[in-house]
């Protein structure tokens, strides 16, 4: 690496620009790993949700789900101390040991959401887009439709049609209430149309280029080109929302549980355990919401950087933000 | 222009259809709403079958009963509630202004401060104070707004009343929205925390857009004009940078008068969003489905004026 001599203070992009001159070619992955640790912002968004990931899985192997639903009825609602680090609730249960299960639940609904989201979002868009006509005209209305509702209000119109009554499940030797199936499909069902929206516009332009006239040519299929042609080359786009959608599925979780329409007790979320502590909010057990939201915050606030320094890395030209 | 007018009022007649559709279908196959009967003394399944005939839910959802509600909404009839026996668009009547009093009053502070916090954001870019507010709306971005709301209930409603100091009340109590200074005390609270959390967001927008106008050539002419910092960026660049702005502005104005379910629910404030939200649980469809219409119809009709309003203020653009 040489450095012009004329230049008294090089500056680091000047720096760095004369290192990928004279470097070999960099796969797109790369290029964009490259882009990303270079986004202070993004690494400790990504540090943040490592650290936290490692708290609820380590958490979850030290303390047992027992210990975490096990009720004291004479130590109820107390404060912080050296025995319950983040006090407990109305019926005893430690607050920090729900903190560890509410958050795996919460994470869980999350991912599981955005998994829902993402596939709706790229078959949706992507069949709208493929096939165009009426196809087209037809789901993009729907997609209208669905955006035109205010969210909350769609939401729970859902929550209210799907969740009659779930037994319970058991996996894993773990009993879970089966309102967490209903809040993933709730979640999922009413978030994917941004999604649809972008990927749509993606494969509208990609379509017209040559190599997938030449896919056609070859005999490809219609699943063949969408899914090994188009798709992949929207993948950018479609990590960026579904990071920020996580971040989104898990507000919303807390939102819908808020409202009593979530996960059903014994089974903690996040969001249920604020909405449990509502109402001794004027008995002053401020530690039954202040822990649960912190960690929801944490959360969304280290997602939410990650995705946006993803954004940055995917498209080097895009400074936006939302 | 006619045209285009024309063909997006027909696509928002199809995307209303679709709407009314889709919701009726859903509330009308959720939670029966005959159920509340079902315990209810003096009552015998005859009498409820009665009523479930008088109400007409006996008959088909689709086609008979959606077309019939539809019919009568296009005339202006939302039908009765099934709890309160009350008109349902009378109903709406008594609660819009109460939103409208709450999302106006929160609006102004949002669009007013994050105006502010963006445009210094953008000036002073990587200084301290523009790190400061990227944080700050980072951190309110991700924050569930009844996260602020316990907040400040715990601070200024619980522990400033054990004080003894001037408390604010939380919605908690009877009061008249009648008397000014009442509802005054009463909106301080929730406005602060729609104002905490809108603001995160707005202001982000406001400072990518005006970073992005300021690093356009016509900016850097004007500047090498010998133009004043103030008037380039006064006269030359926000004119520019807003309008994205107004246009986020002017396409969530429209869901202003569903109102804020969360917070009108924390702060007992009674509003449209309470409204659905109290309805909505007892599976009152004709309350449910009457808020949804309104709030949807202003959406798509929303929609289409901020598209033409926009071609008038910005000649670039042209509809096709």
């Amino acid at each position: 690496m040489t450095v012009n001599p004329t230049i008294s203070e090089p500056s680091v992009s000047a720096v760095d620009f004369v290192r990928e001159e004279t470097r070999e070619a960099l796969t797109p992955g790369q290029l964009v790993w490259r882009r990303f640790r270079k986004h202070r912002m993004a690494l400790t968004g990504a540090v943040g949700v490592i650290l936290l990931f490692l708290f609820i899985i380590g958490g979850s192997i030290i303390i047992s789900e027992t210990q975490a639903n096990s009720t004291d009825l004479v130590n109820r609602l107390t404060g912080p101390s050296s025995e319950h680090w983040f006090g407990t609730d109305s019926v005893g249960r430690d607050v920090f040991f729900r903190i560890i299960y509410g958050g795996q639940i919460s994470l869980f609904i999350g991912i599981l959401a955005v998994a829902l989201e993402v596939t709706l979002g790229i078959l949706i868009g992507g069949v709208a887009a493929y096939y165009g006509g009426w196809v087209d005209a037809l789901l993009m209305r729907f997609t209208e439709a669905m955006l035109s509702i205010p969210s909350l209000f769609l939401l729970i119109v859902l929550a209210k049609f799907i969740g009659r009554n779930v037994a319970q499940v058991t996996i894993f030797g773990r009993t879970f209430s089966g309102s967490i199936g209903i809040v993933i499909l709730v979640i999922g069902i009413t978030s994917w149309m941004y999604l649809a929206r972008i990927v749509r516009a993606n494969v509208l332009s990609l379509k017209q280029l040559d190599y997938i006239s030449a896919s056609r040519a070859l005999g490809g299929s219609d699943s063949r080109i969408f899914f090994s042609h188009l798709v992949p080359n929207t993948l950018g786009p479609i990590i960026v929302s579904a990071t920020l959608g996580l971040a989104s599925a898990i507000l919303t979780e807390a939102y819908v549980s808020f409202l009593g329409l979530g996960v059903q007790q014994p089974t903690s979320t996040w969001g249920n355990m604020m909405q449990q502590a509502q109402s001794f909010l004027i008995r002053g057990a401020w530690w039954m919401w202040v822990f649960p939201s912190l960690f929801i915050v944490f959360t969304i606030l280290c997602i939410n950087l990650m995705g946006d320094g993803l954004r940055d890395a995917f498209d080097p030209r895009s400074s936006k933000n939302i | 222009m006619w045209a285009y007018i024309v063909r997006r009022l027909v696509q928002a007649l199809f995307i209303l259809f679709i709407i009314t559709l889709l919701t009726f279908l859903l509330t009308h196959y959720s939670s029966d709403p005959m159920a509340q009967y079902a315990t209810k003394q003096g009552m015998t399944a005859a009498d409820r079958e009665a009523l479930r005939h008088s109400l007409g839910l006996d008959q088909p959802v689709f086609p008979n009963q959606y077309f019939k509600w539809l019919g009568l909404a296009l005339q202006g009839n939302l039908g009765l509630s099934f709890f309160s026996k009350q008109p349902v668009l009378l109903m709406i009547q008594q609660r819009l202004p109460m939103t409208l009093i709450l999302m106006g009053t929160a609006e102004v502070f949002i669009i007013g401060i994050s105006l502010v916090l963006g445009l210094v954001a953008a000036v002073k870019q990587y200084s301290f104070t523009d790190n400061l507010i990227t944080s700050l709306s980072f951190v309110g971005y991700s924050m569930p707004i009844f996260f602020i709301a316990l907040g400040c209930i715990e601070i200024f409603a619980v522990e400033f009343k054990l004080w003894g100091l001037p408390y604010l009340p939380t919605g908690a109590d009877i009061w008249n929205p009648k008397d000014p200074i009442q509802m005054a005390r009463h909106l301080v609270l929730p406005v602060f925390c729609l104002v905490a959390i809108q603001t995160a967001g707005y202001s982000r927008f406001l400072r990518s857009s005006i970073l992005e106008v300021l690093g356009l050539d016509y900016v850097r002419t004007a500047r090498a004009k010998g133009l004043s910092n103030r008037s380039v960026l006064f006269k030359h660049a926000l004119r520019n940078a807003v309008l994205p702005f107004v246009t986020i502005i002017g396409l969530d104005i429209p869901f202003l008068l569903g109102g804020a379910l969360v917070t009108e629910s924390v702060f007992s404030w009674p509003g449209m969003g309470r409204l659905f939200w109290e309805y909505a649980e007892r599976g009152d469809y004709p309350v449910v489905l009457g808020v949804l219409l309104l709030t949807s119809s202003a959406v798509v009709l929303f929609t289409i004026i901020v598209d033409v309003a926009y071609t008038v203020v910005d000649p670039r653009i042209r509809l096709d």
